[in-house]
């Protein structure tokens, strides 16, 4: 059994030390906000936040993640919608959706270390997959989502 | 005003109550559509498709949507256009996805419907015709592809609408007792201008449910709209930031188990031999199912699946497909552009003639390779398989074929059938595809009454694909003494998407038919030559070819709008001016250009190391012409830095979602372009993940312009026809900036590094 805390709350999980920490989160914990996309860290699509880090949860190890608070898509907001989630909607980011969950991980965890990036910034911070090609949208977004956060 | 004429042979209506609330709908039958509305919205042929309009006493208005959700923002377009005739209020309308082939003849069947575009050919019987014919005769086929969903919709949709607006105001007129033509609506609420009396739709719903139905309704004048032309805030968008969507990876059924593959990695080859000894006695290790073409573990996580199936060693019967390589392939691809069994496309004056005689003729040979989806969701399929029926959930551009794959495949009687059709993570025409249904019935027959969810790992999906087709292309070409091409002969050489995609549906059926999606985007462009002549030659190969965002356009639009660029160096001439005098007749298409001249300051100078390249391309109904800006450094660093897009889609639903749909089919098409290259070696997929299957992303993207100029020309579709002109504006601006032709996608094989 490890013990695991996620969006505050905890869970003790019956699976082997090396599972992967996304399909722990998917298919023992339930919370499928979480996506698979390639398996090897390579699309971001299953970005969480390790102690408010990103990280790429298909290939972290679900044992290296006892003792650390895990923050998901669904645990980003409780009340009301981030501002990051917010800008994803009034710049109408989303197509297919897949990516943005851990898009919008991926965008939160930068804004928080570096509250008004330069386009360099996003481009050298920001290496997730969107087959959809919402790019164009996701960098207005991530502006907008800063400026919100220096607003409030 | 707008009529829509519909006799009752042709158009089956149903008013019933539904769940406390009214439903309208549609079923169009087969027939021959001699009314004008409709030849404005099907070609000749089979049209079969419906709309359903719910709504519920409180008012609250249902749209059943029969086309499938994969980020193209069809929920929302097809919302709108009922919407719109309905004069409900946008803000609080519902969207579900359409029930299959319901007792209304719930199917969507145009000739368009299935990318099987049969336009361009004329005399023999094409593929596209014969399988429409076969499938209209079968059954209904629902299905999104070929950027059709809205212009299939838009009349039927909005007459939808108009219906059951009448219904209700014919409700209210009786219940208030006042003739209906003193009566209006806005946003869902019926008024009465002489009493000031009101009520919102579900007051009248129960009465309107039997009021009769009429079939001649007007519909509104475009001066008229308030929502068609106008953005709307897509539907689907809020719980897509919240992780609340569900997709087919993210279905969770009662009891359900978990399914991982391990597939044969050579073309055509099948399961010889299996050692499971260590992987059956793995943690949560259910079942080890073999089939023809691999082995399956069941287990009850997904990661004890794929784990356990990975410890299974195997061995194959590869057969022929292991001699095939990407050269190899190629090779015979250049070989045959000397075929004499070409198939003609397009034919005017006589060209081999004309250019027999010319004295100064250019040639060009240019190539693709073939090109995997991979769709950000990976492959997924969810089947629960009882003794008499088959439940499946999946993300699927197919439902029709899905049903009736899962119905052959768990043997079962076809009322006993049901399909869940889940959002899609991406579709591009690879989820019209049936391989998925048949593997996750072949495995979930093995575990009986349970339901089995089969997902692919990314090296599945990128070795496993359904391809576009790699391709060659010669031209030879001739000036007038006037500067503009006397004579152009096209030859493209590769395999048919139609006749492949056929074939997996219909083992039996060994086609050898015309393919118009070999030649469209070639022998359909709209330059006015004296002498042309554009011919196919089929050739087939094991590896399996499908249906890829703009399908022959992706291809053919890069072929034809570079050697364009060639003529007009040829010429001396500016490139757009060049093209402009091949368009005299067309002014649609001029608009277009001159619009991207304007908009992207074609005339104005580059600074060195900088090039500007144009490209203009008609697919799916939209005329479409992009100027792409690049910088490139000696080293071969290329930075496409900005894309002008001009497109005439003829009418305008959603905007945002067409400004939205061209940058997506750009930065698709651009992925392509730069390095998109699927390489075969000894049968197999060298490639395997993103690593090796690279992807523009944020630092690679372009800053896009988009402007839309709708010339009330036919409705035209918008989720493909994007994707064509980005390759050759860039290979152009990349001739332009260093003298160098490209002839052979990707980019990255030239040295240049995005």
């Amino acid at each position: 059994m490890l013990d695991l805390e996620i969006n505050g709350k905890p869970y003790q999980v019956d699976v082997e030390e090396d599972t992967p920490l996304l399909w722990v989160l998917r298919d023992t914990v339930g919370l499928k906000g979480t996506k698979f996309g390639c398996g090897v860290s390579a699309c971001g699509a299953c970005t969480i936040h390790m102690d408010g880090e990103p990280i790429r949860s298909c290939t972290y190890p679900v044992a290296d993640a006892v003792g650390t608070k895990i923050t998901t898509i669904e645990g980003l907001a409780t009340d009301a919608l981030s501002n990051v989630q917010q800008a994803w909607i009034d710049e109408q980011v989303p197509q297919c959706g897949y990516c943005q969950s851990g898009m919008i991980m991926a965008v939160s965890a930068m804004l928080s270390e570096n509250p008004e990036p330069t386009d360099e910034d996003i481009d050298d911070t920001i290496t997730n997959i969107c087959r959809c090609g919402t790019y164009p949208r996701i960098r207005k977004a991530i502006h907008k989502a800063a400026k919100m956060q220096g607003g409030s | 005003m707008a009529k829509l004429k519909l006799t009752r042979r042709k158009f089956l209506v149903a008013g019933a109550i539904v769940g406390g609330g009214l439903a309208v709908g549609y079923g169009v039958l087969s027939g021959e559509p001699d009314e004008a509305a409709f030849s404005a919205t099907a070609d000749d042929g089979e049209i079969a498709l419906n709309a359903w309009i719910k709504i519920n006493k409180d008012g609250i208005v249902t749209v059943a949507i029969p086309r499938q959700e994969m980020g193209q923002g069809v929920l929302t377009a097809l919302a709108m256009l009922v919407a719109e005739e309905l004069d409900a209020d946008f803000d609080s309308i519902q969207v579900e996805q359409a029930p299959i082939a319901d007792v209304y003849a719930n199917a969507v069947l145009l000739k368009d419907a299935l990318p099987f575009s049969d336009s361009y050919h004329e005399g023999e019987d094409s593929i596209g015709s014969w399988g429409m014919g076969k499938a209209a005769a079968m059954l209904g086929v629902q299905a999104t592809g070929g950027s059709t969903s809205v212009r299939d919709a838009w009349g039927p949709m909005r007459q939808a609408g108009a219906t059951a607006r009448s219904l209700l105001v014919n409700a209210a007129a009786r219940t208030w007792n006042v003739p209906v033509e003193e009566c209006s609506v806005k946003n869902g609420v019926v008024t009465h201008s002489g009493s000031n009396k009101n009520g919102n739709f579900g007051e009248f719903v129960v009465k309107a449910a039997s009021e009769a139905v009429t079939l001649d309704h007007s519909l509104k004048d475009p001066k008229d709209y308030s929502l068609i032309g106008k953005s709307q805030k897509r539907l689907d968008i809020p719980e897509k930031v919240t992780g609340q969507a569900v997709f087919g990876v993210d279905v969770d059924v009662p009891d359900m188990v978990h399914a991982a593959v391990s597939l044969c990695p050579v073309f055509g080859g099948t399961l010889a031999s299996y050692d499971d000894g260590e992987a059956k006695d793995m943690p949560g290790v259910l079942k080890v199912i073999p089939f023809e073409t691999g082995v399956a573990v069941i287990a009850d996580s997904f990661w004890r699946a794929k784990t356990a199936v990975e410890a299974i060693s195997m061995t194959f019967n590869e057969g022929d497909g292991r001699s095939l390589s990407s050269d190899g392939i190629l090779q015979t691809l250049e070989e045959n552009l000397s075929s004499e069994d070409g198939r003609t496309y397009s034919e005017e004056g006589d060209a081999e003639a004309a250019l027999t005689q010319a004295t100064d003729k250019t040639e060009a040979v240019y190539k693709v390779p073939y090109l995997a989806h991979a769709c950000m969701e990976p492959m997924n399929c969810t089947a629960k398989v009882t003794e008499d029926g088959v439940e499946i959930w999946m993300p699927n551009q197919a439902p029709t074929l899905i049903k009736w794959f899962a119905e052959k495949m768990a043997d079962v009687p076809a009322e006993n059938v049901k399909v869940h059709t889940t959002l899609l993570g991406g579709g591009f025409g690879r989820r019209a595809e049936i391989d998925l249904v048949v593997m996750a019935v072949t495995i979930a027959k093995e575990m009986k009454n349970r339901p089995v969810k089969l997902i692919w790992t990314r090296e599945n999906d990128i070795q496993h694909d359904m391809y576009r087709p790699a391709a060659v292309s010669r031209f030879q070409a001739a000036l007038g003494s006037d500067g503009t091409i006397e004579s152009w002969s096209n030859r493209i050489v590769g395999q048919s998407v139609s006749g492949s995609f056929t074939a997996r549906l219909l083992p039996w059926a060994t086609m050898d038919a015309p393919d118009n999606t070999t030649s469209e985007g070639a022998a359909d462009i709209p330059y006015s030559f004296p002498n042309r002549l554009v011919d196919h030659v089929p050739v087939k190969f094991a590896v399996p070819v499908g249906f890829w965002r703009s399908v022959g356009h992706s291809y053919n639009g890069f072929f034809t709008e570079c050697f364009m660029d060639e003529m007009a160096h040829k010429a001396g001439k500016d490139p757009i001016d060049f093209r402009l005098s091949h368009l005299s007749e067309r002014k649609d298409f001029t608009d277009v250009l001159k619009k991207v001249a304007e908009v992207s300051n074609w005339s104005t100078p580059l600074e060195a190391g900088r090039g500007r390249g144009v490209a203009l391309h008609e697919s799916f109904g939209s005329i479409v012409a992009q100027v792409a800006e690049v910088t490139i450094s000696n080293d071969k660093d290329i930075s496409v830095d900005k894309i002008y897009c001009v497109i005439d889609t003829g009418t305008v639903v959603n905007p945002d979602t067409i400004v939205a749909q061209m940058e997506s089919g750009i930065i698709f098409g651009l992925t392509a372009a730069l390095y998109g290259d699927i390489t075969i070696e000894d049968g197999q997929v060298v490639n395997s993940n993103f690593p090796d299957y690279d992807m523009i992303k944020l630092a690679t993207t372009p800053e896009i312009e988009t402007h839309l100029v709708p010339s009330g020309r036919r409705i035209g579709g918008v989720g493909e026809p994007g994707t064509p002109p980005i390759a050759p504006a860039v290979a152009n601006a990349v001739f332009a900036a260093t003298g160098e032709r490209i002839r052979e996608l990707p980019l990255a094989k030239h040295g240049y590094i995005g």
